[in-house]
């Protein structure tokens, strides 16, 4: 996990190495300063040597612009550094995550993905920070100030050693037992927004059924608990502040107490106890400053675990060695496929697929949900792999084409579809950069989406806003329809893309299809009997199997489950156009 | 969980609460509110801790004044005595340890009684929003994008804990060491704390300058920060698509082009921000290093009575003088963070919660020689409790059903109205249907019937009274509804059916859910009813949430039901599991029936036909057909969308 994370550190190795460097430096000087106090007192002030003062005042300055500029330079290395490494994180998760196959998209929810490229790499990139400036830094003051304190007096450094050890003790056992319980109420916290985050969606049923105390007393039974943890967790951690005052002052009392002795015997001066008091604040500061690190770094490993999945994961599809660059046509062949999601799974979800399709066919899929029909056209432009047997797109096998040209002409309209924010002719030109308006505006009428378009006040200028939230569903789906049709491919799939768009439109558009681009391979998956019923053939699936595959009327005359869905769409079952008319 | 994704992002014309960050018009009085709110129950604890700060922060102080009277009283005479006396020494030191932890003990007391008011006050707040948002119209929650009001629960909410429990103190303990030092300073040596305040000046203006440098990168930040987040949302929501359309290399580049543009501002930010401290630091050694040279010849020359021990001190309280001042700008920073928050929290409690000036109730009602009479006993029989003012008088109409629309019009805002003129009339156990496009406003009727919005003309009665006399909470449980989306909350089957009515027996649940059609499935999954549901029923399939809403209507048992169906998503087969229950429970109700199922429609005693906001239509199947209009276009689906 640390290796995988240390290499996206590349060009900012300089900075983070530096940085360090800079800290160190600024550490030494720092400790130095009482060291030269001491003197000016013991040398200067109690033997009248002005002279004395002088020089080693301005050896202090000197010693404090040292400190200032590796202090500065500590702290702009450290920035470039942290903030590189987080660019070169989220680029790296980015890039990896563009090569990502369906099969490893589906492993992640998108909220999980946006939480890893935001939250988790700006949670690093402070961790990032705080190592490459603290780490070094904390510990460096702790040992200096402990080294200086010993050489000017090792009885009297030794009770810094004991404050050390016992602080240390305790730190540990608070933040241990702290941490557990800030765990426990950070995961009910969770609970509670997401329990708010319900009632704020639900609203209109918490209204309709007047559950409003329902709710509050669900909810201020849930606060309170959570109020009771977190005050049981704080508790804990509030202990540090007393705790460093009482090690504090013990440690100035004792140094003053054994000090003076020791100057009155003559065995100490005046200013090497005001150094070794100066050294007080150092050495336990940094001590706390340690646990501070400890605490922080530990609460970054999950953050760490996360954004290294996404770095170590590797896409499941990846371009043959060899690869064809042209497809010949649109037929589709399957042979024998058998598919799962899982590579383990007893149960594929497609079983023993046997399907032939000749170039410029439409072909009408049904099938009731959960029988396979998207997982089926998936697997033709390979967006998963076959699990047993193949497929062939135009006489080759799906797996020897260069994965962009086999995309390119096989065209697929997801169910699941989504507009990006731009304006419309930027979201068509997805399917072709080069693409003309004209081109354009021809493929908005194939997919009926011109006449829309054109009462739109900017017409194809129309700004599109984040996942098309300004146009309706049936208005998105024609679009995504005219985008993939900019594709000009050899092999067009609809998954269930008309589900929002009325009857009359949906088949307007089959006709534009069948008409205009007679020698593309259509594939429609549909709900409606009608969107299917004058497709050359229609492929009835249930369960994963081919339950049936023929015309309108063969089918209805033998196939069990294509008449049983035909009698429940029509003869005053049918569908009314609850969409329609939006156009 | 993409779903949730959409549903946190909130509808059309989302911000990201990220990027917003509206200027705290009037931060004083804001910051007076909030410390009203605070004192309310916790005026005691915060007199309490202020007195625990200051007695820390004194005992601090006297700490190091004692580093004068430890050197110049106990060490420096004494210094080559063949026998030092220590008495005087273990007597002092006795005094200063007696004052050392009394210190630490305040420390540790108003440190525990922060925790009380900062949790406390968090957890009324967390209540008072919760409670207070469970009011709020309908309205609110159209014109609020979801992500924004969740944001108010976490990170706002945060913020201020952060203010509460740490800045405010801080800038308090702060405030006092400053003025205590301070004073400590002038008692030491007068011409050292004029050194010492200006250097102290040097500090505060490198400090200004510095911060409004990172600040200003700091703003670019958020903002690159704001668009590179935006721009993952969006890619990662659309992931599946780039892979389609092969456009990887195009996202990867215009990623880079962000992520480049977030490095460069996170960069100069930061840097800014790393600069300040050692800057300061430094001045405060250099400031350190002049008062011991300048203290030093003094203490040598004697002016004024300065003694090495008195130097001592001074440089002492000179280093404790310096790292307060440094807190108090970088607190101060977090309070105006905290107050932007606040005042969103502010203006969420201000919204006006739903009104409801209806005083006509639902009561339990029996029949007493064929007159109502109230009861306080479960009954079935319900009855509206109607007072009159006027005559001073009650009277009980019984709960049958009987809705009617008199020449309705409404707007969502008074400047479009969106229904004209709706007549309808629905008597007990009728069903009546609503069919049209998307828009027509079909289910805006509904959402009328129980007041989720307020009608601008016309009136509705119900049972013969107007509805905006019934009280809000009467006139919704008397109504049933099935929306269009499911909603389900965290909790086991049996919750989320019981929500319906809260006091309903398991037998009554199950009874529910049998008569729903979704007994079957229900006991098919691993805990039966006592399976736990979580996000929105995320483990259930669409038909199955469907049918719970529908147990959970039918356990409420409404003598109105108002089914707004979507079963678009929903396979053929598993409609016809849906919509059987859907029957049952229609069956002697008042029901309200938005359907794109002919199935559902054809048997209703009364259909409307709307287009944009108007009935155009109204009769039965068979009328309809033979009219030969809209309806008779939708049915054999030879419809010209329009």
């Amino acid at each position: 996990m640390i290796k995988t994370l240390a290499s996206q550190i590349k060009e900012f190795k300089k900075e983070s190495i530096l940085t360090p460097c800079f800290m160190v430096l600024e550490v030494i000087m720092e400790m130095i300063i009482p060291l030269m106090m001491a003197s000016i007192i013991d040398d200067g002030v109690e033997t009248g040597n002005i002279r004395h003062i002088y020089t080693v005042g301005i050896f202090m300055i000197f010693a404090a612009g040292v400190g200032l500029f590796a202090g500065v330079m500590g702290g702009k290395y450290g920035a470039r550094a942290s903030a590189g490494f987080a660019r070169n994180l989220r680029q790296a998760m980015f890039d990896n995550i563009q090569t990502f196959s369906f099969s490893n998209i589906d492993k992640y929810s998108t909220a999980g993905l946006v939480t890893r490229l935001t939250t988790d790499v700006t949670n690093l990139q402070n961790a990032y920070q705080m190592i490459l400036r603290m780490c070094t830094r904390a510990p460096m003051s702790l040992i200096i100030a402990m080294f200086m304190a010993f050489t000017i007096n090792a009885r009297l450094a030794s009770i810094y050693l004991i404050a050390v050890c016992v602080l240390a003790f305790f730190l540990v056992l608070i933040i241990r037992s702290g941490m557990k319980y800030f765990k426990e109420a950070f995961r009910k916290y969770d609970d509670l927004n997401a329990s708010v985050q319900e009632n704020v969606s639900a609203i209109r049923v918490v209204k309709a059924y007047v559950r409003e105390d329902h709710e509050k007393e669900k909810f201020t039974g849930a606060s309170a608990n959570l109020y009771r943890l977190f005050i049981r967790a704080e508790k804990i951690v509030t202990l540090n502040a007393p705790l460093m005052q009482l090690t504090v002052y013990s440690c100035i009392l004792a140094i003053s107490w054994m000090g003076a002795h020791m100057i009155v015997a003559g065995n100490l001066t005046t200013g090497n106890l005001m150094s070794l008091l100066a050294y007080c604040m150092n050495i336990l500061m940094s001590l706390m400053m340690l646990s501070m690190i400890f605490v922080m770094i530990s609460m970054s490993t999950a953050s760490a675990e996360r954004v290294s999945e996404i770095l170590n994961e590797k896409s499941d599809i990846v371009n043959p060695k060899n690869p064809d660059f042209v497809v010949p046509d649109g037929s589709i062949e399957f042979r024998h496929v058998d598919f799962s999601y899982k590579k383990d799974s007893e149960q594929p979800v497609l079983k023993d697929i046997q399907l032939s399709i000749a170039a410029g066919e439409t072909i009408g899929i049904i099938g009731g949900t959960g029988s396979a029909k998207t997982s089926l056209v998936n697997l033709i432009s390979r967006l998963y792999d076959v699990t047993k047997g193949e497929i062939l797109v135009g006489g080759k096998d799906v797996r020897s084409y260069d994965l962009e040209t086999l995309r390119n002409d096989v065209a697929v309209v997801l169910q699941k579809n989504v507009l990006f924010s731009g304006t419309i002719l930027d979201n068509l030109r997805w399917g072709d950069k080069e693409a003309s308006e004209e081109e354009c505006i021809r493929a908005c009428r194939l997919a009926c989406a011109d006449e829309f378009i054109q009462r739109l006040p900017e017409k194809y200028h129309t700004y599109i806003e984040q996942g098309g939230t300004n146009v309706s569903g049936g208005q998105r789906q024609r679009l995504c329809i005219a985008r993939a049709l900019l594709k000009k491919p050899k092999i067009l799939i609809l998954d269930d893309s008309t589900s929002a768009v009325d009857t009359a439109t949906d088949s307007k558009i089959r006709k534009a299809l069948r008409e205009e681009i007679p020698g593309t391979t259509k594939l429609i998956i549909a709900q409606r009997i009608s969107s299917v019923q004058d497709a050359d053939r229609i492929l009835v699936l249930n369960d994963g199997r081919v339950d049936g595959f023929g015309t309108h009327e063969e089918l209805l005359a033998e196939n069990e489950i294509y008449r049983d869905v035909f009698e429940s769409q029509t003869g005053g079952n049918g569908d009314f156009d609850e969409n329609g008319g939006e156009a | 969980m993409a779903e949730k994704v959409r549903e946190i992002k909130g509808g059309p014309g989302h911000r990201r609460p990220m990027g917003k960050r509206p200027k705290v018009e009037n931060p004083g009085k804001l910051m007076r509110r909030l410390m009203a709110y605070i004192m309310k129950n916790y005026a005691p604890h915060c007199i309490l801790a202020v007195i625990g700060i200051f007695v820390s922060v004194l005992a601090n102080v006297q700490g190091t004044m004692f580093m004068q009277t430890l050197i110049d009283v106990y060490i420096l005479p004494v210094i080559g005595m063949n026998d030092p006396d220590f008495s005087g020494l273990l007597h002092a030191m006795l005094r200063v340890g007696i004052f050392y932890l009394i210190g630490a003990l305040s420390t540790f007391v108003y440190n525990r009684i922060l925790i009380l008011v900062s949790q406390g006050t968090l957890k009324r707040l967390r209540d008072d929003l919760f409670v207070h948002m469970e009011k709020l119209p309908i309205r609110f929650f159209d014109t609020h994008a979801h992500g924004d009001i969740m944001s108010i629960y976490t990170n706002d909410v945060d913020t201020l804990r952060q203010m509460i429990s740490q800045s405010i103190p801080q800038l308090f303990s702060s405030v006092i060491t400053i003025v205590s030092v301070l004073a400590s300073m002038i008692i030491l040596n007068i011409p050292l704390t004029v050194v010492t305040l200006l250097m102290v000046g040097i500090m505060l203006f490198v400090t200004k300058n510095i911060s409004g440098l990172s600040g200003s990168y700091f703003i670019a930040q958020q903002k690159n920060l704001g668009a590179v987040n935006g721009y993952i949302e969006e890619m990662m929501e659309g992931q599946k698509v780039v892979k389609v359309f092969c456009h990887e290399e195009e996202s990867r580049e215009q990623f880079k082009k962000l992520n480049d543009q977030l490095f460069e501002s996170a960069d100069n930010a930061n840097k800014f921000a790393n600069i300040l401290m050692p800057v300061n630091a430094q001045l405060g050694n250099i400031s350190y290093v002049m008062c011991a040279i300048i203290g030093g010849i003094l203490a040598l020359n004697g002016v004024g009575g300065f003694t090495l021990g008195g130097l001592a001190s001074f440089l002492t309280f000179n280093k404790s003088f310096n790292m307060p001042i440094n807190q108090v700008s970088m607190q101060l920073n977090s309070v105006i963070m905290a107050m932007a928050g606040a005042d969103r929290i502010f203006r969420l409690l201000d919204e006006k919660p739903e009104t409801d000036e209806g005083y006509v109730t639902l009561v339990n009602a029996r029949k007493e020689n064929g007159v109502l009479v109230e009861t306080k006993d479960r009954t079935d029989l319900w009855a509206w409790k109607h007072y009159h003012k006027d005559s001073k008088t009650t009277d009980y109409e019984e709960l049958r059903g009987d809705v009617v629309f008199d020449d309705v019009d409404f707007g969502y805002t008074e400047d479009k109205i969106v229904l004209h003129h709706v007549d309808l009339f629905a008597t007990p156990g009728q069903k009546i249907a609503f069919v049209g496009s998307t828009g027509a406003g079909k289910t805006t009727i509904t959402n009328l019937i129980n007041r989720f919005y307020d009608i601008q003309d016309g009136k509705i009665r119900y049972d013969g009274i107007n509805i905006n006399k019934i009280r809000k909470a009467d006139l919704r449980r008397s109504l049933g509804i099935v929306l269009q989306d499911t909603h389900l909350f965290t909790g086991t089957v049996m919750d989320n059916i019981r929500y319906g009515r809260l006091d309903a027996t398991e037998e009554e649940v199950i009874a529910a859910a049998k008569l729903a059609n979704a007994d079957g499935f229900i006991r098919r999954l691993p805990d039966g009813y006592q399976t736990m549901l979580t996000g929105d029923g995320s483990n259930l399939s669409q038909g199955q949430r469907q049918l719970l809403s529908i147990a959970r209507a039918a356990v409420a048992d409404p003598p109105v039901l108002i089914l707004d169906e979507a079963t678009s998503s929903i396979d053929t087969r598993t409609e016809r599991i849906v919509q059987e229950g859907m029957d049952r429970l229609m069956k002697g109700r008042t029901t309200f029936v938005i359907a794109h199922r002919l199935s559902t429609v054809k048997n209703s005693d009364c259909i409307m036909v709307l287009e944009q906001g108007r009935i155009i239509e109204r009769g039965t199947h068979e009328q309809l057909l033979e009219e030969k209009g809209k309806y008779y276009q939708l049915y054999t689906g030879n419809s010209i969308s329009a």
